[in-house]
């Protein structure tokens, strides 16, 4: 595929085309093709070592993947194609990117040093030069929005994972992403507080956000997720509606992994 | 309740016997500091705050401040040069750190003093212009300004520069253990938002390094302070320890002017030391992951 039918942007929001990463000489991915539409909410399961973390990652190129290609909004990832070559970008052109795309990681990390309303602020005010008071205006009420109006001036030190989680997204938001990643959001929480996180994931979704979202989560994914997709050795194994894939999966390794969670 | 236990607790004859040896070493020791007429008190008390040593101790800690600052400014760019994924930045940063901690700073103060015999003047202009203006038929020379070395180059420079570049090799080792120590997820997560990489070190990484950062830089700001005594060999007299040594020498009794030498450096190091635990204290209070950053610097440097 060249520059001149690179699928158009108003559709699809993320096409991989036989997506490869190594690191050294262990193949992480082995050629993944999947495309998310508009306001889609793709959940990735799989089990560990399957290549979905790193799906991700490639998706707004933390990771530079190693043959294939990946556009998202209609712009290749990390590179410029010019006939049959490519360039890389520079690391502006990448940061520019990025600002599309919102990421949760699984450990939070919020920035230890600010605020809460301090981490949501951040990226606004150092990259879009949005003036401050906008900024906090805007912080204030993306922290209202996932129910932590009340913790605006606390620091991440003295909440709770889930509260954490939350004010992670609220960052990840606050640079109105056309596209959200989220990387095991609630794999490093306490049961208790995994709820918490998912209902303003749910909210996001219902706002029409389009999601990819990896996850152990199945009750998350049967209900919220548009589509499934389940991964396993650096491959797509299987695909398509979730309760379909759930309650009836069609390959091996997908009835394999699902009786081991359930 | 069950009756509460009320042992009678096990004595340790060991301490009573070590105590009354270190009472007794004690007491012989201020018997001789008081007998002893080496240390000639008088003579100490009455020099030991004349006008040259107070000037001293100014110059003292004037070059302590100054190399200090002009330390950590090199000690963080060479860190970033080091840790930068540019090859020839952190070859340049690694043969930086390399020299300035394998020659000692007493060789390179007596270096440094005899900088100005490479050149008289220091000019400005274009380079290698003795090669190529004859080349191109042109006369003269390119040089827009010049120095008189002497004048640039002054003992107090000279001494500034020898351990300001030798502190700024050790501060880069401690500034990049303390970048280092920041999680790699901050990168990530500030990379995410579409930060640049040097916004990444001005926001996120390096406020969160200073914390592991501080500390050890108490530490050798109180060594630095020390090591001012060898800008004497640049030489740079107007220091404290030269100027004690002086008077010492001038009357033949250099005892006690060695005795108000170390009672100096040990009243001016306590200040600093103080200053250091309220400073330390104030960057750690209740932070687990500095804590353990700070574990994992002392375990790299070993100090």
């Amino acid at each position: 595929m060249t520059e001149e039918n690179a699928p158009a942007a108003d559709e699809r929001m993320v096409v991989a085309e036989n997506v490869h990463k190594s690191f050294g000489r262990l193949e992480v991915l082995r050629g993944i093709d999947l495309e998310v539409r508009r306001g889609e909410v793709m959940c990735v399961v799989g089990p560990s070592g399957s290549g979905k973390s790193t799906f991700l990652r490639c998706v707004n190129h933390l990771e530079k993947i190693n043959a294939g290609r990946l556009w998202v909004n209609g712009e290749l990832m990390g590179y410029r194609q010019k006939g049959a070559k490519l360039y890389e970008l520079r690391e502006s052109e990448v940061a520019a990117q990025r600002r599309e795309i919102g990421m949760v990681f699984q450990r939070f990390n919020l920035f230890p040093h600010m605020s809460v309303v301090g981490n949501v602020m951040e990226a606004p005010v150092q990259v879009r030069r949005t003036p401050r008071a906008e900024a906090k205006a805007t912080a204030l009420e993306l922290l209202d929005r996932v129910g932590l109006a009340d913790k605006a001036e606390s620091y991440p030190g003295q909440l709770s994972g889930g509260q954490q989680q939350r004010v992670a997204i609220a960052r990840a938001l606050a640079m109105s992403p056309s596209l959200m990643l989220f990387d095991e959001p609630t794999s490093a929480l306490d049961p208790e507080l995994v709820g918490e996180v998912l209902d303003v994931m749910k909210d996001l979704a219902r706002d029409g956000m389009t999601m990819v979202v990896v996850t152990h989560e199945m009750g998350f994914a049967r209900e919220v997720g548009d589509s499934l997709v389940f991964m396993d050795g650096g491959v797509v194994v299987e695909s398509g509606e979730p309760r379909e894939v759930l309650t009836n999966p069609q390959h091996e390794r997908t009835k394999a992994f699902l009786s081991k969670v359930f | 309740m069950p009756e509460p236990i009320r042992a009678i607790p096990v004595r340790y004859p060991g301490r009573w016997v070590a105590s009354a040896f270190i009472l007794l070493l004690s007491a012989m020791f201020v018997h001789m500091l008081i007998t002893n007429e080496v240390f000639n008190w008088p003579f100490m008390f009455e020099n030991m705050f004349i006008e040259p040593v107070l000037i001293g101790v100014r110059t003292t800690l004037v070059l302590t401040v100054l190399a200090m600052v002009i330390g950590v400014l090199i000690g963080i760019i060479v860190a970033v040069m080091r840790l930068s994924g540019n090859p020839v930045l952190a070859g340049v940063g690694w043969v930086y750190t390399w020299f300035f901690r394998a020659v000692p700073r007493l060789v390179l103060c007596v270096l440094f003093g005899n900088l100005g015999v490479l050149y008289s003047t220091i000019d400005l202009g274009l380079p290698f212009d003795n090669y190529w203006m004859p080349l191109l038929g042109m006369s003269g020379d390119a040089r827009f300004l010049s120095f008189e070395t002497r004048d640039i180059l002054t003992a107090f420079v000279a001494a500034l520069l020898a351990l300001a570049l030798s502190e700024g090799a050790y501060m880069a080792e401690i500034v990049r253990a303390g970048l280092q120590s920041v999680d790699k997820g901050q990168t990530e997560a500030a990379q995410a938002l579409g930060m640049s990489r040097t916004k990444v070190l001005r926001r996120i990484t390096l406020p969160q390094a200073l914390r592991v950062i501080v500390p050890p830089t108490g530490n050798e700001t109180t060594a630095m302070l020390k090591d001012t005594s060898l800008v004497a060999y640049v030489p740079l007299t107007t220091e404290l320890w030269f100027q004690l040594q002086t008077v010492g020498n001038r009357v033949f009794d250099p005892f006690p002017m060695l005795v108000a030498a170390c009672i100096w450096y040990l009243a001016i190091t306590s200040v600093f030391m103080f200053g250091q635990y309220f400073l330390e204290r104030s960057f750690t209070k209740g932070d687990r992951q500095a804590q353990a950053g700070l574990k994992m610097l002392q375990a790299k440097t070993g100090n």
